[in-house]
């Protein structure tokens, strides 16, 4: 059987799920993503541009029909911003799919978990398949996963930091936990971190400055998409483990033999 | 709900594939720093058989790493012995010619002072099936009475609706049990051939009604040697995975009562030895570091006082298992037949001797709004 990730109605053979700000030129982004075989990308309602030609418009950039978008409300800093950036980005994109971000600190752009929530209980309700950008807090990600949203996106790492699962061990217990998709979202600066990700049972990883600003975004969006591939390939064999010795002086079961 | 979820499984393919377990298999489960179900499977099968001694190590670890060196000390109190449904292995079934009896709230209070002169804070309620004798309304009247002396009370009944759980909950009620007894649709019915449990499906999402009414601790478990244990315990570890991930603020316990071949009574289908049920236990803990194991005096002294150290979190002690047993009507029937009647005051002595703390209260009810 094919592995494959369903996300409300979508199936998506790709694991890697990829941003869109950062490349420089929408040329190069282009050949970025197409080399990451990446079928999501998301982006920025603040970036789309309606009165460019089209041709040098992003969008026109984005493989129609094999890449979906997912429209986020980055710069928004709180619940009744989101909503409103969410319904216009669904007048302008043609689409119900959401990233939700809100980040009120502009310096660090840490996701406000309190507005996160509220906007994501309203949105459902609106009819948005929402994907909530939120701290690695298992509680919090149950929440929103009771507020109906289609997958949690919980961080790795301060976003753009590049850092890696600096949250291992807190994703480890959303993983654990969640009845819906986990999507790695932010920090994951190489592929070894997105290999990693998968091998802890992650659904998908969203990569985007890791890719943007390498040194060449298209031979690096290949090595995500083969580490994506590796790390969930990993999970999907089983791990080994450690071995683990007993080393018990006396037998807690010789009780059995007597 | 759990229902869709089970109906996609198919019992002997999953017992077939416990029995193909190979060593290599339990090697890898034993490795893994967090277990699947598909590891459980592995530590159940008679391929773990020869690993035990690491299991138990490993067990012991993960139990005193979470649980600390404590174990829980708890006392049944049967409030009747009413009962509508037929079981084919219980001392109350209705087709049981034996003298009934349901207790009254003054026979209630004296029973719960008989119960916390043993030393307990908490205690566990139990009746059988009667909605006539012993539903809503009785509950309604003797659980205030049952507050009043204990900071804690679980409850071991029929299948309620989810208002009723709601409702227990404000009552008071902390812990609700329910067992299916046995995961094997057929085998099922034919142990259950008439009352209201006789509906599979009902108590089967009984635990999904408990979870929605927001109860803090749900217990499940099967009467292990009902049907093929290994199976039976599969689908038991399903379910807690299903339900810990879907009522997350929920606590879970586990329960192991084995069904033991005897004159008369009901023969086991698979019969369950020491070393399988140590097996068992030991299982669970690998397989999830955070439920709490219980062990009732069903099993024999000299099986619980080595068990304490080896994944267990709670033990009953001092149990009667009749309504009245331990201050009204002391010689009346018992459910099931006790093997450890030592008092609870000598099992807190066992426990400390094997070096753990025995806890008689784990839970103040003015926490609970």
């Amino acid at each position: 059987m094919k592995d494959t990730l369903k996300i409300a109605d979508k199936i998506f053979s790709s694991r890697l799920f990829a941003g869109t700000g950062k490349f420089g030129d929408h040329q190069m982004m282009e050949k970025a993503l197409l080399a990451s075989e990446t079928e999501l990308v998301t982006v920025a309602l603040k970036r789309v541009e309606h009165s460019q030609p089209a041709e040098d418009a992003l969008l026109a950039h984005l493989a129609p029909g094999r890449i979906h978008l997912l429209p986020n409300t980055s710069g928004v800093r709180n619940a009744r911003e989101a909503v409103f950036a969410a319904q216009l980005a669904r007048e302008a994109l043609q689409t119900n799919w959401l990233k939700l971000e809100i980040h009120p600190d502009p310096k660090y752009l840490m996701p406000d978990p309190i507005e996160t929530l509220a906007a994501a209980e309203q949105l459902v309700k609106l009819g948005f398949v929402v994907l909530p950008y939120c701290h690695a807090d298992p509680v919090l990600c149950k929440r929103l996963e009771e507020a109906g949203v289609a997958a949690v996106m919980p961080l790795g790492a301060p976003i753009g930091s590049n850092k890696g699962l600096v949250m291992e061990e807190m994703l480890r217990i959303i993983i654990d936990q969640s009845a819906i998709p986990v999507v790695i979202d932010a920090g994951i600066g190489a592929p070894s971190h997105a290999a990693r990700a998968m091998e802890l049972g992650a659904d998908a990883v969203l990569v985007n400055t890791a890719m943007a600003t390498a040194g060449d975004p298209v031979a690096i969006a290949e090595a995500f998409n083969w580490a994506v591939k590796a790390g969930r390939q990993a999970f999907v064999a089983g791990l080994p483990g450690q071995q683990v010795t007993a080393a018990a002086t006396s037998p807690l079961t010789a009780f059995l033999d007597l | 709900m759990f229902i869709p979820l089970f109906n996609q499984y198919d019992w002997i393919k999953e017992l077939e594939s416990i029995y193909r377990t190979t060593a290599e298999d339990v090697r890898r489960a034993l490795a893994r720093r967090q277990r699947t179900l598909a590891d459980f499977k592995a530590l159940i099968a008679p391929a773990a058989a020869p690993f035990l001694e690491q299991m138990a190590w490993l067990s012991q670890q993960a139990t005193q790493k979470r649980f600390g060196k404590t174990i829980q000390l708890f006392a049944p109190l049967y409030l009747s012995n009413e009962c509508q449904n037929i079981c084919t292995y219980c001392g109350f079934s209705l087709d049981n010619q034996i003298p009934r009896k349901t207790l009254t709230a003054t026979e209630l209070i004296q029973e719960l002072f008989a119960v916390k002169a043993m030393g307990y804070q908490h205690v566990l309620l139990v009746t059988g099936e009667a909605q006539q004798w012993v539903g809503m309304p009785y509950f309604r009247q003797m659980l205030p009475l049952v507050r009043q002396h204990f900071q804690h009370i679980a409850l071991e009944v029929q299948p309620l609706d989810e208002t009723d759980y709601a409702e227990l909950r404000s009552l008071g009620v902390n812990t609700v049990l329910v067992y299916q007894e046995t995961y094997h649709r057929g085998d099922y019915r034919k142990h259950h051939p008439k009352g209201k449990k006789a509906n599979f499906d009902y108590r089967l999402a009984c635990p999904d009604r408990i979870g929605r009414a927001g109860m803090h601790k749900i217990g499940v478990g099967a009467l292990l040697g009902l049907d093929d244990w290994r199976a039976d315990s599969f689908f038991t570890a399903m379910h807690l995975q299903y339900l810990e991930k879907t009522y997350w603020q929920s606590k879970f316990s586990v329960s192991f009562p084995r069904l033991r071949p005897h004159a008369g009574g009901l023969q086991p289908k698979s019969v369950m030895t020491d070393r399988e049920l140590v097996q068992l236990i030991c299982a669970w803990r690998l397989f999830n570091n955070e439920v709490e194991l219980s062990i009732s005096t069903r099993e024999s002294p000299r099986f619980r006082d080595n068990i304490i150290k080896l994944g267990i979190t709670s033990i009953s002690a001092g149990s009667k298992t009749n309504p009245g047993g331990y201050a009204v009507a002391p010689q009346s029937l018992e459910q099931f037949e006790i093997d450890d009647t030592r008092d609870p005051a000598v099992i807190a002595q066992v426990i400390r001797d094997a070096g753990y703390e025995p806890v008689w209260k784990d839970w103040d009810h003015a926490l609970q709004l």
